[in-house]
């Protein structure tokens, strides 16, 4: 199967944030033109090995993509048009945004490109919590922003916000709920905060010094969210995913329907003919291998069972859940058949429930994924 | 015909090494065999006499092992040295005595640091009562903080043996080896016995060859011993057809017979060690003699616990897995036992805590089972108001409290020698075990041996790792069983979510129930991870509940982000928290990981 859609990676960003693990670097000095080239060429190699088809979505993201100079995105843009040319009529391409990032000039050249998406990290709006968790916006950034999208013409918004943050009260989430609806957006993203290995939170967090919200807020943050949004007339989709009827993400779909995907750009991640890979991270490495070959620092093929499993743990992050009658198509055997006791076991603690042919996590399910992701794995019967 | 043979005995000298642990008694035993060229540096391990991994890591003897040497001493005339290795724990002092029985003499290492350790001294004691030869050896006399003269005086005030020809000695340097040598010959006796009188052969150790069946560890006291004689355990009354006699230099090597004053081994395709127990005498079948050798004991086990498979799916293979090191283990009991909580598995009987440990680790790592051990428990004598008696290994069968007349408890003197500092420590700790005071020598000026009563599952609760931490690891320790004694005992039992979970029911002490309840539903709140629902934890005695905490419910446990790129991370994640749960065990709906069952012996309540 061709992969329909089209990851690009661009490492850049005017500040870290500290709870970043992403493969991002300060912008200054970087030597973002060569990369850029180099970006190119991987797309050349990429589309000669594996020709690609017909494109249903495109997603820039970072880092942050629009740290570039209009004259970089235009290149950038010309350079995925002609590699990957065959675009669907309905085509979702999407680019990350920071507020405070994004202005008319590099709106219009987004706009020309075929850019029809904006995804912006509006994160909190309590000032000063952005400034602890290292973001550079301020909270009228993140309007201003939006505005300016919409009159740039490209309406299709979403924003990115975060709980569980230092310090994050609920009366927080609850601003920060209040003020982003304001904004009308079309699709939201809620994530909590994970200390990832490598962040400046992590280092505060081992000293002792991160002081955290207690479960308890944090999942009242989460549940608020999930009234005030649905109350506002989003749905939830996902896990942490909320839009307005039929203004779900195209380009996240592939990866929880575990489609396949180009992945470019240094520290991108890919899935093509049955191989999942990832690029090197460093940028002049980057650069340098993709003088020679594609950038790839190591890539396995995905074995039958653990295809099945990635399958059942995205797809269940979908509230619809999955369909059995595709799980059947796509693998030639019945869902019942290779994950029967576990699915048996988790349909009798009300983890997970059956809709017609679709299988769903339960409301407690939603609270406990991990439980249910976990009792997968390694139970496939082959 | 019986004159060449008197000869040989005349020139056999049979010797055993006495030391504490790190003493350097695997070290002094390697200079030894290199020194009479049994052990070519080329085929030299590290410490030869440790075979085991286990015994290597911990730096102890389980299994024994002997060896062959021979030796042109000074006076020109050509020795036969047996040296028999001893265990190094108490754990297996009836193996260590009945190793020594098959010697005529002992060599006595001490620390020329350390000095005289608890450990040392009941060996001693041990080599005393078999009538050895004991020659003192004072080692790493090469160290910087040597001390060998207050050595010298600490083996004569404490032990009472003249010290004054000690050898000083550096096993690590090579000092000091020919030294020994030539007094072994020239002070230890060459063995007595009659090689024409009928067969008695000492029976010290056995070990289990999965070709040749049971190989037994031997020592010929009188007559010979040699290929197709019928022979007779004089304990067991077994008999067996001798396929095979042999001696260790180091190597098994064939022999005619054996005869006597003769150390080495006898294969009879016996099947179980069980049939060669330690101790026992080995006679003619045809001739036998008329009285064993004196000494013999059957074994019993101080310490019981329950073992039980984490995945109930490896009952079998634990099953074999105890059948395995049974064959070699002829102090191991086991029988199926059933637990509510944690299904099907075996009530195992021990030697002591280290013998416990031992096995549970080579079942996990020999054998790859995970395992949940059960709390190690003594054997209670209960009394009961209908006048009958029973004896309880598992606290789970303990009668209820209206039909005990009366329980009793097993009692083991200690002794604990520890520099001065560290009395008050010592006394306090044993004082708080329910210890009564017996006995208190001063050693030198700065040592002291503390002698007291304790019962035995104070000992198997926490003691040991109490006494290391209290006295700085200073504190040497050695204990021995002396009887029953009547004591005030309840059955605590420990409910999850309201149901008793009999797998962490104990045996305490009426005053000290309260305490140790409220510790270990504490540990427990610290050990068991959240549920997605709220866990009461409760101690009871009877019905009436003394502790009580809560683990709180976990509320959510879900990864917030995933994308495409995130799946082999986010898979990791999820296999890291599957592992943990495969390594914990379902008791009604609770996980509960397997340190639970052992968390009675984590608690210090009586710090408090």
């Amino acid at each position: 199967m061709t992969p329909g859609a089209v990851y690009i990676h661009i490492p850049f960003c005017t500040h870290k944030c500290h709870y970043c693990d992403f493969t991002a670097y300060v912008v200054g000095g970087q030597p973002v033109d060569d990369y850029l080239d180099a970006l190119e060429r991987e797309m050349a190699r990429t589309a000669a090995e594996v020709p690609p088809g017909r494109i249903h979505s495109i997603f820039i993201g970072g880092g942050t993509p629009t740290v570039l100079e209009p004259q970089q995105l235009e290149k950038l843009f010309n350079d995925i048009r002609r590699h990957f040319p065959d675009r669907a009529p309905g085509i979702e391409f999407t680019v990350e945004a920071n507020p405070g990032t994004t202005d008319p000039s590099k709106l219009a050249v987004m706009r020309e490109g075929g850019v029809n998406r904006l995804s912006f990290g509006a994160q909190t709006f309590r000032p000063d919590l952005l400034t602890k968790i290292g973001r550079v916006h301020t909270v009228d950034d993140i309007g201003h922003s939006v505005e300016q999208a919409r009159a740039a013409g490209i309406d299709n918004l979403s924003l990115d916000l975060m709980f569980g943050l230092p310090e994050q009260r609920v009366a927080d989430m609850e601003v920060a709920l209040d003020r982003s609806l304001e904004l009308e957006p079309a699709h939201f993203s809620v994530y909590s905060l994970k200390v990832e290995q490598g962040t400046v939170f992590h280092k505060q967090w081992l000293q002792g010094e991160l002081p955290l919200p207690t479960e308890d807020d944090e999942l009242e943050m989460y549940q608020l969210t999930r009234r005030r949004l649905e109350a506002a007339g989003y749905h939830q989709y996902e896990v942490s995913n909320f839009s307005r009827p039929g203004m779900e993400s195209k380009h996240n779909a592939t990866y929880w329907l575990n489609e396949p995907y180009y992945g470019l750009g240094a520290g991108a991640h890919g899935y093509v003919g049955g191989w999942r890979h990832q690029n090197v991270k460093g940028v002049s490495e980057y650069i340098r291998l993709t003088r020679e070959k594609r950038p790839i620092a190591d890539s396995h093929r995905v074995p039958f069972v653990e295809e099945m499993e990635n399958h059942l743990i995205l797809g269940l992050r979908l509230l619809d859940g999955l369909d059995t009658r595709v799980f059947r198509r796509r693998y030639g055997r019945d869902l019942g058949d290779v994950f029967g006791p576990v699915v048996d076991d988790l349909l009798r603690r009300g983890f997970l429930h059956t809709e017609g042919e679709r299988l769903a996590l339960t409301e407690t399910g939603l609270l406990f994924g991990n439980e249910v992701f976990a009792s997968f794995l390694g139970e496939a019967v082959i | 015909m019986s004159e060449p043979k008197r000869q040989q005995q005349a020139m056999i000298r049979n010797f055993s090494i006495i030391a504490h642990i790190d003493h350097g008694k695997s070290t002094l035993a390697d200079r030894i065999l290199e020194y009479t060229g049994a052990l070519s540096n080329r085929e030299k391990q590290e410490q030869f006499l440790d075979s085991m991994d286990l015994e290597r890591e911990r730096g102890i003897t389980i299994k024994l092992q002997s060896v062959r040497l021979p030796y042109r001493a000074k006076d020109g005339k050509e020795y036969i040295l047996n040296l028999i290795d001893t265990p190094g724990h108490v754990d297996f002092s009836y193996e260590v005595s009945r190793s020594l029985a098959a010697c005529e003499g002992a060599l006595l290492v001490v620390d020329a640091s350390q000095g005289v350790e608890a450990q040392t001294l009941a060996n001693v004691y041990l080599a005393l009562d078999n009538d050895l030869e004991i020659l003192p050896v004072i080692n790493k006399v090469d160290l910087p903080s040597a001390e060998p003269e207050r050595v010298r005086e600490e083996i004569e005030e404490v032990i009472g043996l003249d010290a004054s020809e000690a050898v000083m000695a550096s096993a690590k340097a090579g000092i000091g080896t020919e030294e020994i040598l030539e007094k072994i010959v020239n002070e230890i006796p060459p063995p007595e016995g009659d090689p024409d009188s009928p067969l008695k052969a000492l029976i010290y150790d056995s070990i289990y060859d999965a070709y040749r069946g049971v190989i037994t560890y031997i020592r010929v006291v009188d007559g010979s011993i040699k290929k197709g004689m019928k022979i007779r355990m004089m304990a067991t009354g077994k008999e067996f057809e001798v396929t095979e006699v042999g001696v260790f230099a180091p190597g098994p090597i064939r022999r005619e017979e054996l005869t006597v004053g003769e150390v080495g081994f006898m294969v009879a395709s016996i099947k179980n060690v069980k049939d060669t127990r330690v101790g026992d005498t080995i006679t003619d079948a045809v001739h036998p003699a008329s009285e064993p050798l004196p000494g013999y004991q059957p074994i019993n086990p101080m310490v019981f616990s329950g073992m039980y498979p984490v995945n109930s799916a490896d009952y079998g293979d634990l099953r074999e897995a105890l059948e395995k090191l049974e064959l070699n283990d002829a102090s191991l009991r086991y029988e199926p036992e059933t637990s509510g909580a944690l299904g099907f598995g075996f009530r195992c009987g021990f030697l002591g805590l280290l013998h416990m440990e031992i096995i549970q680790e080579r079942i996990e790592r020999e054998f790859g089972i995970p395992l949940i051990t059960t709390a190690p428990s003594v054997i209670f004598h209960v009394y009961k108001t209908d006048g009958t008696r029973v004896e309880i290994e598992n606290p789970t069968h303990m009668p209820p409290q209206q039909e005990i007349e009366n329980v009793e408890e097993p009692y083991v003197q200690a002794a604990i020698m520890v520099p001065n500092d560290f009395v008050g420590a010592v006394m306090e700790l044993c004082q708080s075990k329910r210890g009564n005071y017996r006995d208190m020598q001063y050693l030198d000026a700065n040592r002291v041996n503390i002698v007291y009563d304790l019962p035995l599952a104070e000992i198997v609760y926490d003691f040991f790792d109490q006494l290391k931490s209290g006295t700085k690891g200073y504190a040497s320790f050695d204990y021995e069983l002396i009887g029953y004694k009547s004591s005030n005992l309840v059955k605590m039992d420990i409910l999850l979510n309201g149901e008793p979970v009999d797998a962490l029911s104990f045996i305490v002490h009426r005053d000290k129930a309260y305490h140790r309840g409220r510790a270990l539903v504490e540990k427990l709140k610290e050990l068991i991870p959240r549920q997605m629902f709220e866990v009461p934890v409760q101690a009871t005695i009877g019905n009436k509940v003394v502790a009580r905490e809560t683990i709180r419910a976990q509320r959510k446990n879900v990864l917030a982000k995933c994308y495409g790129g995130d799946i082999s991370r986010k898979r990791k994640l999820l296999e890291k928290q599957k592992e943990g749960k495969r390594r914990m065990k379902a008791v009604g709906n609770v996980e509960v990981p397997q340190e639970a069952f052992m968390a009675v012996l984590q608690m210090d309540d009586d710090k408090k």
